[in-house]
């Protein structure tokens, strides 16, 4: 659909990279607006005509939780809606499905929109496409696990026998099918929210909206339920809107990061952009305590400054050596002809592999116990490692194929920048 | 300016009198149906059955002690002869209870549904609970003639508002993001109603009910004052022959009677094992032993 990409790239504030453009839409707003109070027609008035939240509450007694909201999520994107409390991140979340009623603009989902669908239409939507997690879990205390993760589908209608099956799937994938004849109070909070996550992927949606759902539990259990969240996404793609209100859980899950301030839509877009280029001060001041370790991976910072030689027949050892004279590097990366990385040599370790005379000097000279670092791993594994070898660590790609190093100064070098 | 408002009541009931008696009639066959079958049903068990079944309930629902309490108290109303006029009482009870809570759990779920029903009901429930009960004995009284059935209907109006009210402040009280749950996951109104409020409002409408069998119990006393029987029948013998042993002896048994519902009905409230699983608990440790592996 051309025309909607042409009125994505009007949207100021929000910037999608260029190669994105062409995933297919999942979920589409265009200037929603939510008023809470009595008198909600003249309070849309007073914000479009430019008035201030607070001349709009002392005429009208009206608060406004979202203000003119735009922007798109893609088909099988992690989509974080990011604010302080009080930003209306959560209220924007629930007017996705409906929860709350949105007091104008439109709300498309696959194509449909989705304010000016009947209740019965709604239902149906609700059953079928969009599930929910929540931030106190609000698993049924009167119901068991199994009967927890079966509710959606068998609110939906669907027969015992089958619903079972399906949430045993459920909880199968989240570890715990052991625990189907539990009650959710046997439970502790990061099991519980296991379930929730059961419940929701039980009717198989295609989105998932997900309030704060790891914010009630405890730091490692948080980290826990982020990676298992991400492996699941892994499996099986789907669309999901995650509200949080800390940047690290954003950046780590995150391909997109939607970031709100009192009920606006501030700056919408990678967590790299949001990092290198915040919208305001307000953007500004949430990463001023993030954890710079956690926002790059290894692949963001390993550069191509060392020196590489392709591992082909016929070249000679003396050639190569050549080279890392003339760059004077003690190190070289040997890489066979696709770029993949084959292993490190130094100096020294050919001049004395050839010496010996063994036959194919290349492979006998690379020096042992250096393990490629994966691109997509967060700086904050890979620290020790770098700090402690005494060569710069390669980084390679999910294809093997050789990314660039991770020098100690490099290293160095990202943290000051980051302080 | 003066309104006699005094008046106007007498010209209402009586015109409800002259025009409505065959509706009245029919009110009080129905009710006078549902009284009569459990007056006879409770008057044709035998004592020790019926002792049997409250130690039974006593032991499930409360403990060992209460069990034994229990037996030994109503032993005790046997001894006093009183046997008969308690079964009489508890009929009485059983019925407005069963009637209050037909017509009060669906009030109940509708003022908790419509903010406007509840500011509309809440003044009748203030009504029926403050109005001097012997001010609608004697209407009662007139429209249904003496005996059980205007004495329930009397009880049926003192006891009904606790079941109203709890059942909607209950349904108000579950948590918010359990109905968001409901809702989200698809459930249509009474999907909502059924799977997620009312499940979680029980304990504050199973307390509703308690309190509608405590007042319902306060007001089958009274109402043997117009005919409907049972122990209040022995009290007020005791107050006109001014014979202070029977009437205590009447008010023990009442007593005794509120004692054991009052714990037994609020036990409902509560999660207790299963009914088999107190009589055989070596047979639920086997079970559970099983489980993990």
């Amino acid at each position: 659909m051309p025309w909607r990409k042409a009125e994505k790239n009007m949207e100021a504030n929000t910037s999608v990279p260029v190669s994105e453009e062409d995933r297919r839409l999942k979920i589409s707003l265009k200037n929603v607006f939510k008023v809470f109070g009595e008198r909600p027609d003249k309070a849309l008035a007073m914000v479009k005509s430019g008035k201030s939240k607070t001349e709009i509450h002392a005429e009208t007694g009206c608060a406004i939780g979202v203000n003119d909201a735009s922007f798109d999520v893609k088909d099988g994107e992690i989509f974080v809606i990011m604010g302080l409390s009080g930003s209306g991140k959560s209220t924007l979340l629930r007017l996705l499905n409906r929860l709350i009623e949105p007091t104008a603009g439109s709300i498309e989902i696959d194509g449909r929109d989705i304010t000016k669908m009947s209740r019965k239409e709604l239902i149906d939507v609700r059953r079928r496409d969009i599930s929910m997690v929540f931030q106190s879990f609000a698993l049924l205390p009167n119901r068991t696990v199994l009967n927890n993760a079966a509710f959606g589908l068998e609110v939906a209608g669907v027969g015992e026998a089958e619903r079972t099956e399906k949430a045993m799937v459920a909880l199968r994938a989240v570890g715990l099918e052991g625990y189907a004849d539990s009650r959710p109070n046997q439970l502790s909070g990061g099991m519980k929210q296991r379930v929730g996550l059961a419940r929701a992927l039980a009717s198989e949606p295609t989105i998932l909206l997900m309030d704060e759902a790891f914010s009630a539990l405890d730091p490692l259990i948080r980290t826990e339920m982020q990676d298992e969240l991400v492996r699941l996404q892994a499996e099986h793609s789907r669309t999901i809107v995650f509200v949080s209100h800390d940047l690290d859980e954003a950046m780590r899950i995150g391909d997109r990061i939607c970031i709100m301030q009192n009920g606006s839509v501030i700056q919408v877009g990678t967590p790299d952009e949001i990092v290198t280029q915040p919208a305001n001060d307000y953007v500004r001041s949430f990463f001023r305590n993030v954890d710079v370790t956690q926002v790059f991976k290894a692949g963001d910072i390993a550069r191509q400054t060392q020196v590489t030689i392709i591992d082909r027949q016929g070249v000679s050892v003396a050639a190569a050596l050549e080279r890392m004279q003339n760059f004077d590097r003690e190190y070289a990366i040997v890489l066979g002809r696709d770029k993949k990385y084959h292993g490190m040599v130094s100096q020294t370790s050919l001049v004395e592999k050839v010496r010996t005379g063994s036959t194919d000097p290349y492979r006998n000279a690379f020096l042992a116990d250096i393990e490629p670092i994966a691109a997509s791993e967060p700086l904050a594994t890979v620290l020790g490692r770098v700090a402690g070898s005494t060569w710069p660590l390669p980084v390679v790609d999910e294809q093997g194929r050789y990314v660039g190093s991770i020098s100690k100064s490099v290293l160095l070098e990202t943290l000051d920048r980051a302080s | 300016m003066n309104f006699d408002i005094g008046d106007g009541v007498d010209t209402i009931v009586n015109y409800i009198l002259d025009n409505f008696s065959p509706a009245l009639e029919g009110i009080a066959a129905i009710i006078g149906f549902v009284t009569d079958g459990i007056q006879d049903t409770l008057a044709a068990l035998p004592m020790l059955v019926g002792l049997a079944i409250f130690v039974l309930l006593s032991l499930w629902r409360v403990g060992t002690g209460f069990a034994v309490f229990t037996g030994v108290a109503l032993w005790l109303v046997d001894t006093m002869g009183l046997w008969p006029a308690m079964m009489e009482t508890l009929s009485l009870v059983i019925a407005s209870t069963v009637i209050a809570m037909l017509i009060g759990l669906p009030l109940g779920i509708a003022m908790a549904a419509k903010d406007s029903v509840a500011s509309s009901i809440r003044p009748v429930l203030d009504l029926m609970q403050t109005m001097p009960a012997f001010v609608y004995l004697i209407p009662a009284a007139m429209f249904f003639g003496l005996g059980a059935v205007p004495g329930t209907i009397a009880t049926v109006i003192f006891s009904m508002p606790p079941v109203v009210r709890l059942t909607n402040l209950g349904i108000r009280q579950v948590d918010v993001e359990f109905v968001e749950a409901g809702q989200a996951f698809g459930c249509t109104a009474s999907q909502l109603l059924f799977k997620v409020q009312l499940p979680n409002a029980l304990p504050s409408i199973m307390a509703g009910i308690n309190q509608t069998i405590m007042l319902s119990l306060s007001m089958v006393v009274i109402a043997s004052m117009i005919g409907a029987g049972g122990l209040g029948n022995t009290v007020l013998t005791g107050i006109q022959r001014l014979d202070v042993g029977t009437g205590f002896e009447g008010g023990l048994a009442v007593v005794i009677l509120a004692v054991v519902l009052d714990r037994i009905t609020q036990s409902f409230g509560k999660e207790r094992p299963v009914f088999w699983r107190t009589f055989f608990p070596k047979a639920a440790r086997q079970q559970t032993e099983q489980a993990p592996a």
